[in-house]
């Protein structure tokens, strides 16, 4: 009995300590005043004052002042529309890559995988970091598209939502593939012969059968594009410009540069909540295909 | 099923997406020149340069320290909430225990980075390796209980009670069957949360001192003023030791599934 509580106990203090307390305390600091001392939050609340005193001292400044500040909405809308535009792009980019593997011969079926697993276990600063020498006004996509003749002057990318988007997209889309690939490789190609034979052809074929039957993987490989995208640092801040708004810079900025730690911590709490509704969704979707497995 | 012409095209294509940019990146660290986009010649010379750079040595060491203590760390948490997840039964605040085991797996690094910055400022602890430990053992044991538990909730549970029945402790029952099925997910678990800890720039930056910069950190501060032919030779060396190491994995899984396959046939035979 006593073992049991300690294998349960250990890993359950270990999370309540480094994951729940420290979320408890950016809900605190985000309802601080800003002061001038360092650290640079004046605590609203102590924890001996009790409850009432918590909900007396309650300070909703830093989250007024999110929203009155356009800075941060429109932080918050960009990243939201960056995150869906480059989940459907590697949507379109993926789900060909994933019909091609699992329709290609069966030997070939492990090095394929391996060669989409690959890339993720390779370091996410050095991946995003080769595009800045591909993307540069100097790069090799403008040299390239210059030697065929395509365009006279080289393209601004690097810099641009563009290069953002790319970035995105690239370090994504193994977590595309995988799920689609995986719900593909489980399709029954006789269905697809049943459907020809019945009179579709074959594009028919594919938009009436391949898809509905690959419809968890697509959903599954969307929100885990989707999710990450949504709160990106690395990527905005290396490809993206100036120009470029996403809540995770913002993050970042607000708190190394500003040293506001309790708008940075606002910050935080709203992404958070805007992060709750896809992935409950997504939770429920991988719920669904459990039980349609069994 | 047949490749069509289209299905060769995209995989083409894809492949292309997926590799072309880090076979540039490996071509143009030999270059001799200093400028990145202009090849000038063979050259190993950034290579000799990386190796003197005392900098950049000193954080690899700091990341490679990280990275073992904190995968470790993680490993044997992680296999520990994963059997109580499989195995634990009922208890008060399960739901909360597997809610705080997926959370971190989709939170935002940000978000991780300054909770757990503003944890340890708030209890006092100074900033440096064990900070950085603690944070990246953090969010890598979830991973570790994720991979490790999908090849618990899949094993035969009558192997278990065999054991039990046949006068193990609870303890033996665990070490002589259920961890050497358990191993290659344990030791894939391992794998996963050290290169979760090698890789990661945006959790250390905000838990970590002046005392302990790690080699992302480096990166990307020597990154953001632009390519340099030393990053393309570290980067280089970083994507070798990965791909040995995926194909090593690889050949030594495949070995043991044969093996494993033999043995069967040989006790089908047997018997």
């Amino acid at each position: 009995m006593m073992r049991r509580f300690t294998l349960i106990a250990v890993p359950y203090l270990w999370l309540l300590l480094l994951f729940l307390v420290p979320f408890v305390i950016v809900l605190k600091i985000s309802l601080s005043d800003t002061a001038l001392s360092i650290p640079p939050y004046t605590p609203v609340l102590d924890w001996a004052e009790g409850i009432r005193a918590f909900f007396s001292q309650l300070d909703f400044e830093n989250f007024v002042w999110l929203t009155q500040d356009d800075l941060y909405w429109k932080a918050y809308l960009s990243s939201f529309s960056i995150a869906l535009v480059s989940t459907l792009l590697t949507l379109l980019i993926g789900y060909p890559i994933a019909y091609g593997m699992a329709r290609a011969p069966e030997e070939w079926r492990p090095t394929l995988m391996m060669l989409i697993i690959l890339p993720f276990w390779t370091s996410f600063l050095i991946r995003v970091y080769a595009w800045m020498g591909i993307l540069s006004n100097e790069g090799f996509l403008n040299q390239f598209l210059l030697w065929l003749g395509l365009i006279d002057t080289p393209l601004t990318i690097l810099n641009t939502n563009t290069a953002v988007y790319i970035g995105i997209v690239y370090t994504y889309l193994p977590f595309m593939i995988l799920p689609i690939y995986a719900a593909l490789d489980r399709l029954d190609g006789s269905l697809i012969e049943a459907a020809e034979d019945l009179g579709c052809s074959r594009l028919l074929a594919f938009w009436l059968v391949v898809i509905p039957l690959s419809r968890n993987g697509i959903v599954a490989g969307c929100f885990l594009v989707f999710i990450p995208a949504l709160g990106e640092f690395v990527i905005p801040s290396l490809l993206g410009g100036s120009g470029t708004l996403m809540i995770g810079k913002v993050l970042w900025e607000e708190f190394f540069s500003n040293r506001d730690w309790p708008v940075a911590s606002a910050v935080a709490v709203v992404l958070l909540l805007i992060l709750v509704v896809p992935i409950v969704l997504f939770q429920r979707n991988q719920q669904k295909q459990a039980e349609a497995e069994q | 099923m047949r490749l069509s012409w289209f299905n060769v095209v995209s995989l083409t294509l894809g492949f292309a997406f997926l590799y072309i940019p880090m076979i540039i990146l490996v071509i143009f660290s030999f270059n001799e020149s200093k400028l990145v986009t202009v090849w000038a010649g063979f050259s190993t010379k950034w290579y000799a340069e990386l190796m003197q750079n005392e900098a950049f040595l000193n954080a690899a060491w700091v990341t490679v320290k990280v990275a073992v203590f904190s995968s470790t760390l993680a490993t044997v948490l992680g296999t520990m909430a994963a059997y109580v997840l499989i195995r634990g039964g009922r208890f008060m605040g399960r739901t909360l225990f597997s809610g705080m085991i997926y959370a971190p797996l989709v939170m935002p690094e940000v978000i991780t980075g300054l909770s757990l910055l503003l944890l340890f400022i708030g209890i006092g602890l100074d900033r440096g390796v064990l900070t950085v430990v603690l944070a990246h053992t953090t969010f890598s044991m979830c991973y570790v209980s994720v991979v490790v538990s999908s090849r618990l909730a899949t094993f035969d549970r009558s192997l278990e009670e065999a054991a039990l029945d046949l006068g193990c402790t609870a303890i033996e029952a665990f070490r002589l069957v259920t961890l050497p099925i358990i191993a290659p997910a344990v030791i894939s678990g391992w794998l996963l949360a050290f290169t979760l800890s090698l890789d990661d720039l945006v959790i250390a930056s905000f838990t970590t001192g002046p005392s302990a910069t790690t080699l992302p950190i480096k990166i990307f501060s020597a990154v953001r003023l632009g390519v340099s032919p030393e990053i393309n030779a570290l980067s280089t060396l970083m994507i070798a030791i990965v791909t040995i190491g995926v194909i090593t994995a690889s050949l030594v899984s495949k070995r043991n599934l044969a093996r494993q396959r033999k043995d069967e046939q040989l006790a089908v035979r047997a018997s």
